[in-house]
């Protein structure tokens, strides 16, 4: 663990918007410094309204926040000097070229002359976008306008760079270069990237640290490999033949947890879900209490812990099934 | 501050880079006026026997309420720029660098002001293609374009506060159509304030686009009246000011929303 000050420190954030929907019920986040650090929660949890605090767009209705030292409500002008924001949507100018909008974006934080071309030169080069330099931003495919957003944000060398949802929308190409890209960021010198995703598979192969956001605030943080540790063995979903009412589901998981191979089982709907340390092997005692119990199975996998299951385990619903919209099926089918 | 100008200049930049590349739309807002000015030119020509118009000619009348009117109509639709900026992400970007909120805000106001500019100096060159005569000359122009400068500030810095208020289309569409007519005909566009009907003329008054109109005929015709031009003109800075002043702090609202 780093000893130097968190890059980010945000203390019980809250923030409600008109109409009572709260976005924030005492957010904490501390980030060490040079690290990625990912806060993963499906849409809705709170992801956004903190990184719009973060990067002093958005104001809390409470709580404190400081990024690269700098206070966000106090000093957001030093903060806004020493981060880099590449928001859902950024906003390239689909007039100027690509170029243009990063000379732009340069010139703001006071770069100019022979300095501002070099980087910009630079950034084009890096991000594959040389060839499409001088052409106007509205002609870009989803992923270089990507790719751009994420130059504009870096053109001045921030020292914490704010990635919200930085592949959604992307194809799965496009994807994967990003991934590739954020990857090679995050090899830099001292930079920090906070990184919001709902992708799973985004935050356990980008993330150093994860956080898992539900209804706007962190329910569990820690290395992908330490939460996922928490869930010793395998995971063994299993498909109930037809669904159970409350006390059905607490019979069922006490008649797997009387089970001395079963660490843990959660009944949600029709869909059980088992850890136990070996998964092919405990699956005939599984079915066998199940059907003692009196429930049918209509299929069961096994499967190694994802985060989906780290997720189920602290927010208590499966992401799956709390992912709005069709990335829900990609989302929640990562593993 | 020489930041806050540099800032101001790049934002302005950014914002002519758009009429520069895109000049069809230019051209088809200056479809309108010249419709005004031949069309009402010619339907009215014979009220200026009336009287009360200070001219004999009613196209010379007529040219500047037309081209006050145009600014009106150019201005008061930049709402819908900042809210597409808005809905684009292109102002969160922005709000998130160190770039003065004035200079983002004045930026807008600095690029309207020379589009206005550049499409008032072409309505009266229409105009004088026309038969129009301008006896107060070159000078009488400038007035004219800087008083309608200034009415589009007023209009453009408030529209602007609205998208970033409402963020609603059809709200700025609403209550600009609400406003174009009234603003226009309870003004001496087309008719002398002497033939009027006297609550119209009271009305008329008030009116900030009279104040331009007012200013630029007096700088226009053969014996200005400094009074006109120094009262209506100061009475349009104001407003203009106090427009973009406001402007600048709607950022604040915007940003207690988002």
């Amino acid at each position: 663990m780093n000893t130097r000050a968190p890059a980010v420190e945000a203390r019980q954030l809250t923030k409600t918007y008109p109409g009572d929907v709260t976005a924030l019920d005492g957010m904490d986040i501390t980030v060490a410094p040079g690290i990625v650090f990912g806060l993963l929660g499906p849409n809705g949890a709170g992801k956004s309204t903190t990184v719009k605090i973060l990067t002093t767009l958005a104001r809390p209705d409470s709580g404190t926040a400081t990024v690269a030292g700098h206070d966000v409500l106090r000093d957001p002008r030093r903060v806004r000097r020493a981060i880099g924001v590449v928001a859902q949507q950024s906003g390239a100018d689909p007039v100027a070229t690509g170029r243009e909008n990063l000379q732009l974006q340069g010139r703001l934080y006071g770069l100019s002359g022979a300095a501002l071309n070099r980087r910009v030169d630079e950034l084009l080069e890096r991000f594959t976008l040389a060839d499409a330099a001088r052409r106007p931003v509205k002609g870009y495919s989803g992923g270089m306008r990507r790719r751009l957003d994420v130059a504009l944000g870096l053109v001045h060398r921030p020292e914490v760079l704010f990635l919200d949802e930085p592949t959604t929308g992307l194809d799965p190409e496009a994807r994967t270069a990003m991934w590739e890209e954020i990857g090679r960021l995050a090899g830099e010198e001292g930079l920090t990237i906070l990184l919001t995703t709902h992708y799973l598979e985004e935050a356990d192969r980008l993330a150093e640290r994860i956080a898992i956001v539900d209804r706007g605030r962190i329910v569990v943080e820690g290395t992908p490999d330490a939460l996922k540790g928490e869930l010793r063995g395998d995971a063994v979903h299993m498909e109930l033949g037809e669904p159970v009412g409350e006390a059905g589901r607490t019979r069922l998981t006490d008649a797997l947890t009387a089970l001395p191979a079963v660490h843990e089982a959660l009944c949600e709907g029709r869909r059980i879900s088992v850890r136990v340390d070996d998964g092919a092997a405990a699956v005939p005692a599984l079915l066998a209490a199940l059907d003692r119990a009196g429930a049918s199975v209509a299929s069961a996998t096994v499967a190694r812990p994802s985060l989906d299951d780290v997720y189920l385990r602290h927010a208590g619903r499966r992401y799956a099934e709390v992912q709005a919209g069709p990335e829900a099926v990609l989302a929640g089918g990562v593993r | 501050m020489s930041a806050a100008l540099t800032q101001t200049w790049y934002m302005t930049q950014r914002q002519l880079r758009v009429f520069a590349r895109q000049p069809a739309y230019a051209i088809v807002t200056l479809i309108q006026p010249v419709i005004w000015l031949f069309l009402f030119g010619n339907l009215f020509k014979k009220v200026v026997e009336l009287g009360g118009f200070g001219t004999t000619s009613y196209l010379d009348y007529l040219v500047p309420g037309v081209v006050v009117m145009s600014a009106l109509g150019s201005n008061m639709w930049a709402g819908m720029g900042t809210l597409e900026e808005i809905q684009r992400g292109t102002l969160d970007r922005f709000l998130t660098t160190p770039v003065s909120r004035a200079a983002l805000m004045n930026g807008n106001v600095v690029n309207n002001g020379l589009v206005t500019a550049f499409q008032s100096v072409v309505i009266v060159l229409l105009g004088l293609l026309g038969g129009a005569d301008y006896p107060g000359g070159v000078g009488g122009v400038a007035v004219l374009v800087l008083a309608t400068v200034l009415l589009g500030t007023v209009f453009g810095a408030l529209s602007n506060a609205l998208g970033m208020l409402v963020r609603e289309r059809e709200s700025i569409i609403g209550i600009n159509t609400f406003l174009l007519l009234p603003l226009t005909f309870l003004s001496s566009a087309f008719m002398a304030p002497a033939q009027m009907p006297g609550w119209m003329r009271h009305i008329a008054d008030f009116n900030p686009l009279d104040w331009a109109m007012v200013a630029g005929r007096s700088a226009l015709s053969d014996h200005p009246d400094p009074g006109d031009i120094l009262g209506r003109g100061g009475a349009l800075l104001a407003l203009a000011i106090a427009a973009v002043w406001l402007s600048i702090r709607t950022f604040r609202s915007y940003q207690r929303s988002v």
